[in-house]
């Protein structure tokens, strides 16, 4: 009753606030920011992008951030206090959280973008954390870290705790750190309650701004669903006073299927038509308003490059040349597709070649929508339009060989996608081409679990179906190799490979290992998952170019440009160990209790006996009585008859009155029988 | 057996008297004292019991129940609509509009597959495959499938296949587990029921490609069988769990063989942005479903589903995967299920005698106490028992019986469902209720697999099938072949303590042999070396007779009639040569040959013979739980009966008629040649047998490296040679 009261009341007071906030709170909020560089800030923001497989791609990105405690104080008016206090406390540097339901398609959403490059995250939950602690307490903190973002998440990240669940990767996952941990569960199921703390941590929540379109059945009916945390804080020691605070950046990103109308699927020539949709149609709710904390609040819907391209093309092949048919010139609509809401601003991708077209980012301010005038941003397509995305210099897939319970082995393959060729020439190539021709790098970061037993000695290389020596392919490689029951198998390696290359196959035996009883899971049955494998490509730089345009600073367009590797998540796999017939635990206790009794009846017997006074004894006894033998040998007999339950042979003359006996029982019972059948 | 009886009193009276002055042994050592003793009437006993218990087993057989609860089948209603047959129906349409016959069009159906993948959203590739000539290679029989790196130059562009496959990543899945469907099709010769296949198949992907529920992604193979059902499926089991990278010349002739043919498509799915001779994979395998749909064979009032699942070496897949198949296609879709039976039991007379009498003797019991009847109806039993032989037959013989024994290799269930409707394929209207039944079937079945959290592991892998709803557990029916091969050791023991002991007493009543008795005693004791000797060599025989097969199938211009005469004759020429150099079989090493000696020796070598015996069975029964069993029928009573012919002369004539005929039928039908041709000739009459038959059964057992080739070379044709021996012997 009272949390409900509570619950009224909040909206109540939610309500009135938000009134007085469209009558003046926002206009004085803004020009107070102006003023004070140092102040804390959020902001909302999300992009639509459509991608080739005909679905869409929704990525909301919330930034909040607060100045460093020493000039601003430990009173925040939005930034979050849980994780104020978790960066307090645990001294945190940098820290990433992902929890993801479902796989990135990096062949057809791309893996190029720094969409893909950095929100494309392995199934499950991926936690990495840069500590600022002395080296001997990282271990220590990153444990408590665990149990405090458990709470924090509802989340079983607190099975990241056991030093066989983390790994501290050198150089292979990030630059150099000497104190960071890297843990992944691909097990962790994702759904809403770990949704609502995230959610919780944002100054409105979900009552009002882009948030607010979060439906949970839509985006948890998505084909990819990955909920991110990132924090980076410089409230160090060293760097006291001029650092910028904590930053905290909340994304999420979603891959939708738009529900597809039976009648636009028809086909139009040997192409399908795109899929219309809106972020009424995606969500089944619409952008009412922005969050009134926020500094700014803002939809983007990018167009790629290659799409535009593709759009230039065909107008091109059709001719049309309208006054502003060039979609180059950004007009939201054209033959191809038309926007159903007039953007505010069109930003163009600066770092496009020239003799290409450039991706097209439209912006939607949502300040201006409200209840009765709700953003409702959305694409019709009126003509087909095929296009590939951009994908990384390599696609790369990890799976197992052999069968059995004893061993196999990992293999890594590395396809090329030919896209880099292009990159090559233009970006990179000055930087490749050395004396002996151009060369590609890729690092590949492996954690491997302790009953995974990786033979590092048996690792192959394969490129273009020849066997390559090891050394003349790897630059660099850190291996630390598992220790039972203690700490993963961790690898990291470089490897150089010439730019020709089509494809190239890392191969690594293992044997499987046996786990005692109780350290089994309960469904132990469905086989163990080795984590994702991180392939780099630190030759390529994923980042847009929006500088030029970003006149409004938008945290998401500087997000975007940021330079970052490119790189890509392996699949998680899946290993079939031994298990025992947990089933039978009553067999196995009642074998072992026999044997146990058989070998301890026996081991007494010995000890206990003394064969020399029982000769004397049986001696004296049949000194005494005679008739004991023959009765001892007819109860024998009478035993052993019961155990044979065959009919009786007779063949010992002492046993004398068994036949007469059995005979006896035998008549009985075919009189009972008959007796019986005759009254029936 | 006149001798171990005859000695039957002397170690018991000689223990029990003993026991008077000495103290008592303990009654562990009493009992296996008595059972030697008595181990005529034990063997009859046991071995009898073996059989009747093989015969019962109809009647103990268990009705199935599902026993993962995860699996929930039947749960949900299918999705499996009209419209799905619709397509369908529009696929069958379009593979049977393509021309055929020539080589061009052989790329027709994958391509047209592959586009209607494209379509539906899912990836797709195409797998291409040599077809490999299944070669004896002794010294690999249990060794890994990997070495298929030698691949043969010589092959044409002409025995390559092309396997599309489709896979569809699970929305929201993380690709750990898939299911795989298969639908082997014929591109030489597409009949209606190919075409029907696929149709269905295709119908049943796009529909899953759709649904909301998937957790485990779903690859669909479309096997080109032109080279064997089995070769396409295990040519691409192979290249998911065991690929070569190392890529020989011999590797780029199959991408050069198919070039053109795939030329055209790669500009076609370049545009489509999916390149699509790239080697997909999804993750681990949990379990494999092959369906296909054939014409019908027999009259039936309703749809049939027949279902296939022994894979090589008699291993079985999970029974709850046969349970859910079984229930849905019963209780959900109205499909009559059946199982393979042995159809020419169906109408023997004895075995309707026998369910006869069991159902007097349950309904009697039953007058007396209503909780004592057991039995079933005679004709349910008839039938079981075909069914239950059927099952032991395909077991023991290690071939699998269709497709999916490639997927048992890699230790995924599989099973094959053969779908046949009531009406002819040919009538249009009917079959599309008929491919709604069948859509709704397997996609049941993927649903029911599909929400399984761990492998199947829940219910049996040892069992027979006695009916589709009924089944054998290990439990139940290894009591059976205990029964028959305890005696075995038994008998040994009898056998050889009998001979010692029977010695012993001689030599203590004749005391002018002791003088020499140190030194005969410790030769007796040692004697029984000379028989092992033996039984060695003809083992060693044995391994020999193995590995010929691999010489001779390098002989040029062989027909199997040859190859099984040339076998034959090397295989009697090195018995012999192996007698002359082991020495004189028969004849005594050292100069103490009385004749009391001689007329033991062939007891302690059919005691040790018995023993090899013993441990041969014991061994296959680890191995193949069903060829152990049914060689066990044929070899124990042969080894518990064999006499010396010699001998018989001296018994009474009844006696020594009735043994003399029991060895000689026994011996010929242990021969395992010999035993093919009965039951030929009981099955399909005297024509058309010919001596190349039994090489042929040989060849498809190495062929598909069944265990059986190694227990009927290694262990019963050994066996048998050392009867015959026994029979033969000069007393």
């Amino acid at each position: 009753m009272a949390s409900r009261s509570s619950i009224l009341l909040f909206c109540f007071y939610f309500f009135f606030f938000f009134l007085i906030s469209h009558c003046f709170i926002v206009p004085i909020y803004a020009e107070s920011n102006e003023e004070q560089g140092e102040e804390e800030e959020f902001s909302e923001e999300l992009l639509l992008k459509p991608l080739p497989d005909r679905k869409v791609l929704a990525h909301f990105h919330f930034d909040s951030r607060t100045p460093p405690t020493n000039t601003y104080g430990r009173h925040h008016r939005l930034f979050p206090k849980a994780i104020y206090q978790l960066v307090k406390k645990f001294h945190i540097r940098e820290m990433e959280l992902s929890f993801t339901q479902g796989r990135w398609n990096y062949e057809r959403w791309g893996g190029f973008d720094p969409i893909s490059s950095s929100n494309a995250k392995p199934p499950g939950v991926e936690l990495w954390a840069v500590f600022d602690v002395p080296f001997d307490q990282v271990d220590a903190t990153w444990k408590n870290l665990t149990h405090a973002l458990s709470g924090l998440f509802c989340a079983s990240i607190n099975f990241l705790e056991s030093s066989t669940a983390y790994s501290a990767p050198s150089w292979g996952f990030r630059s150099h750190s000497s104190s960071l941990r890297y843990g992944a569960l691909p097990t962790e199921a994702v759904c809403t309650e770990n949704l609502t703390p995230w959610l919780k941590l944002l100054p409105c929540r979900d009552k009002a701004g882009l948030a607010a379109i979060m439906d949970r059945p839509s985006i948890y009916k998505g084909y990819y669903h990955s909920q991110r945390l990132r924090l980076a804080s410089t409230e160090s020691s060293s760097d006291e006073g001029k650092g910028t605070g904590i930053v905290l950046e909340q994304t999420l990103t979603v891959v939708f299927q738009p529900s597809v109308q039976r009648a636009s699927s028809a086909y139009s020539g040997d192409r399908l038509l795109q899929p219309s949709w809106s972020i009424g149609s995606l969500f089944r709710r619409k952008v009412t308003g922005c969050c009134v904390l926020a500094k700014s609040s803002r939809v983007f819907l990018e167009l790629e490059r290659d799409l535009i391209a593709e759009i230039d093309k065909f107008e091109m092949e059709n001719g049309i040349f309208g006054v502003d048919g060039m979609v180059s010139e950004g007009s939201w609509n054209n033959t191809s597709f038309e926007l159903s809401v007039l953007p505010d601003k069109l930003i163009r991708d600066a770092n496009g070649l020239h003799d290409r077209s450039s991706s097209v980012l439209y912006e939607f301010s949502v300040e201006k929508y409200s209840d009765s005038v709700p953003l409702n941003v959305g694409i019709t397509w009126k003509l087909p339009v095929f296009w590939l995305c951009h994908q990384a210099p390599f696609h790369a897939s990890r799976f197992l060989m052999g069968s059995g319970n004893e061993r196999g082995s990992i293999a890594i393959s590395l396809k090329s996608t030919q896209s880099h060729e292009g990159f090559l020439g233009h970006e990179v190539a000055s930087s490749l081409t050395n004396s002996n021709g151009c060369s590609v790098r890729s690092i590949v970061f492996q954690v491997v679990p302790w009953y995974v037993k990786v033979y590092y000695h048996t690792l192959q290389i394969f490129i273009d179906g020849q066997p390559h020596a090891v050394t003349d392919v790897i630059e660099k490689i850190h291996v630390s190799p598992s220790e039972d029951k203690m700490s993963p198998g961790m690898l990291e390696v470089v490897l150089t490979f010439p730019c020709t290359m089509q494809s190239a196959t890392l191969t690594i035996d293992f044997d499987k290992g046996f786990l005692h009883i109780d350290e089994y899971p309960p469904d132990a049955n469905r086989g163990f998952d080795i984590p994702s494998a991180l392939i780099s490509f630190p030759d390529f730089e994923a980042s847009g170019n929006f500088l030029k345009d970003n006149p409004s600073k938008s945290r998401l367009l500087f997000k975007l440009q940021e330079k970052r590797l490119v790189q890509s998540y392996t699949e998680v796999l899946l290993v079939p160990l031994t298990t025992p017939d947990f089933s039978m635990p009553y067999n196995v206790i009642t074998f072992t209790c026999t044997v146990l009794a058989l070998y301890f009846g026996s081991l007494l017997n010995i000890l206990r006996r003394r064969v020399g006074e029982e000769e004397r004894f049986l001696k004296s006894q049949a000194a005494m009585k005679l008739g004991l033998i023959p009765q001892l040998l007819a109860k024998f007999s009478a035993k052993l008859r019961l155990k044979q339950q065959g009919p009786p042979q007779p063949m010992q003359q002492s046993s004398t009155f068994g036949p007469k006996l059995l005979f006896k029982v035998i008549l009985v019972a075919a009189v009972a029988v008959g007796w019986h059948l005759y009254f029936k | 057996m006149e001798n171990p009886s005859n000695t039957n009193e002397n170690p018991n009276s000689t223990t029990s008297s003993s026991s008077t002055e000495k103290r008592k042994p303990r009654l562990i050592v009493r009992l296996g004292i008595f059972l030697i003793s008595h181990s005529t009437i034990v063997s009859l006993l046991c071995c009898v019991a073996g059989f009747l218990s093989l015969l019962i087993l109809p009647i103990l057989a268990k009705n199935t129940y599902i026993s993962e609860n995860a699996l929930m089948p039947g749960s949900a209603n299918p999705m499996f609509s009209g419209q799905d047959v619709l397509e369908a129906n529009k696929m069958v349409k379009e593979i049977l509009g393509l021309g055929f016959g020539s080589e061009e069009s052989r790329m027709e159906i994958p391509r047209l597959i592959a586009r209607h993948i494209v379509d539906s959203g899912a990836e797709v590739y195409y797998h291409k495959f040599h077809s490999e000539i299944n070669q004896f290679h002794p010294l690999n029989f249990f060794s890994d499938i990997a070495y298929t790196e030698f691949i043969h130059d010589n092959n044409s562009c002409s025995s390559t296949g092309v396997n599309t496959v489709g896979i569809i990543r699970a929305p929201r899945g993380d690709g750990k587990e898939a299911i795989v469907l298969v639908t082997p099709y014929n591109s030489g010769k597409i009949e209606l029921s190919d075409a029907l296949s696929l149709g269905l198949g295709y119908s049943i992907f796009s529909l899953l490609s759709k649904v909301t529920w998937l957790a485990k992604d779903i690859v669909w193979l479309a096997a080109e069988s032109r080279y064997g059902e089995y070769a396409s499926v295990s040519a691409w089991l192979r290249d998911y769990h065991n690929p070569v990278f190392f890529r020989s010349s011999g590797k780029l002739q199959v991408d050069t063989c198919l070039v053109d043919h795939v030329h055209h498509e790669r500009q076609d799915s370049q545009v489509r942005g999916r390149t699509s001779d790239v080697f997909r994979r999804s993750g681990t395998m949990a379990a494999a479903l092959v369906f296909k749909i054939v014409d019908k064979q027999e009259e039936a009032e309703k749809d049939t589903l027949s279902i296939h699942a022994e894979a090589s070496n008699g291993q079985m897949p999970n029974l709850d995967l046969i349970n859910i198949v079984h229930y849905l296609a019963v209780h959900r879709q109205g499909l009559r299920v059946k199982v393979e039976t042995a159809f020419s039991l169906l109408h023997s007379a004895w075995l309707r005698v026998v369910g006869e009498m069991l159902e007097w003797v349950s309904i009697m019991a039953g007058n007396l106490n209503p909780q004592w009847r057991f039995g079933i109806p005679a004709a349910d039993y008839v039938e079981g028992t075909a069914t239950l032989a059927s099952s032991m037959y395909y077991q023991a013989l290690g071939v699998p019986t269709g497709s999916h024994g490639a997927f048992r290799d890699y230790q995924i269930d599989a099973i094959t469902l053969e779908i046949s409707p009531k009406i002819s394929l040919k009538n249009e209207i009917a079959h599309s209720t008929f491919l709604l039944r069948g859509g709704r079937l397997i996609e049941g079945v993927v649903r029911s697999v599909n929400n399984l959290l761990e492998k199947f592991h829940q219910s049996f892998f040892l069992y027979f099938l006695t009916s589709p709803n009924k089944f054998v557990s290990v439990g139940v029916y290894m009591i059976g072949f205990a029964l028959l091969v305890s005696p075995l050791p038994v008998l040994a023991a009898a056998l050889y303590s009998g001979i010692k002991l029977g010695n012993t007493d001689k030599g203590n009543q004749t005391p002018s042999i002791n003088s020499h008795s140190n030194m005969g005693l410790a030769v007796r004791s040692w004697r029984w070396l000379h028989a092992a000797k033996v039984v060695f060599v003809i083992h060693l025989w044995g391994v020999i007779v193995l590995l010929l097969p691999h010489l001779i199938n390098q002989l040029p211009q062989r027909t199997s009639e040859t190859s099984m005469l040339t076998w034959t004759v090397l295989s009697i020429f090195i018995l012999v040569i192996l007698y002359q150099i082991s020495g004189a079989p028969h004849s005594h090493s050292g100069n103490v040959t009385p004749t009391q000696y001689q007329s033991a020796d062939w007891v302690i070598l059919k005691a040790v013979t018995v023993a090899s015996a013993a441990i041969g069975l014991g061994l296959m029964s680890i191995i193949n739980f069903a060829a152990a069993q049914i060689g066990a029928m044929f070899l124990v009573p042969m080894c518990l009966i064999v006499h010396p012919l010699k001998h018989m002369g001296q018994m009474k004539v009844l006696k020594a008629v009735l043994l003399l005929t029991c060895n000689l039928a026994l011996a010929i039908l242990g021969f395992p040649p010999a035993t093919l041709f009965i039951l030929k000739v009981s099955s399909e009459g005297l024509g058309g047998l010919s001596l190349g038959d039994f090489w042929d059964w040989m060849e498809s057992l190495w062929a598909w490296n069944s265990a059986t080739y190694l227990y009927l070379v290694l262990v019963h044709l050994p066996c048998w040679v050392l009867c015959i021996h026994i029979l033969l012997h000069p007393l």
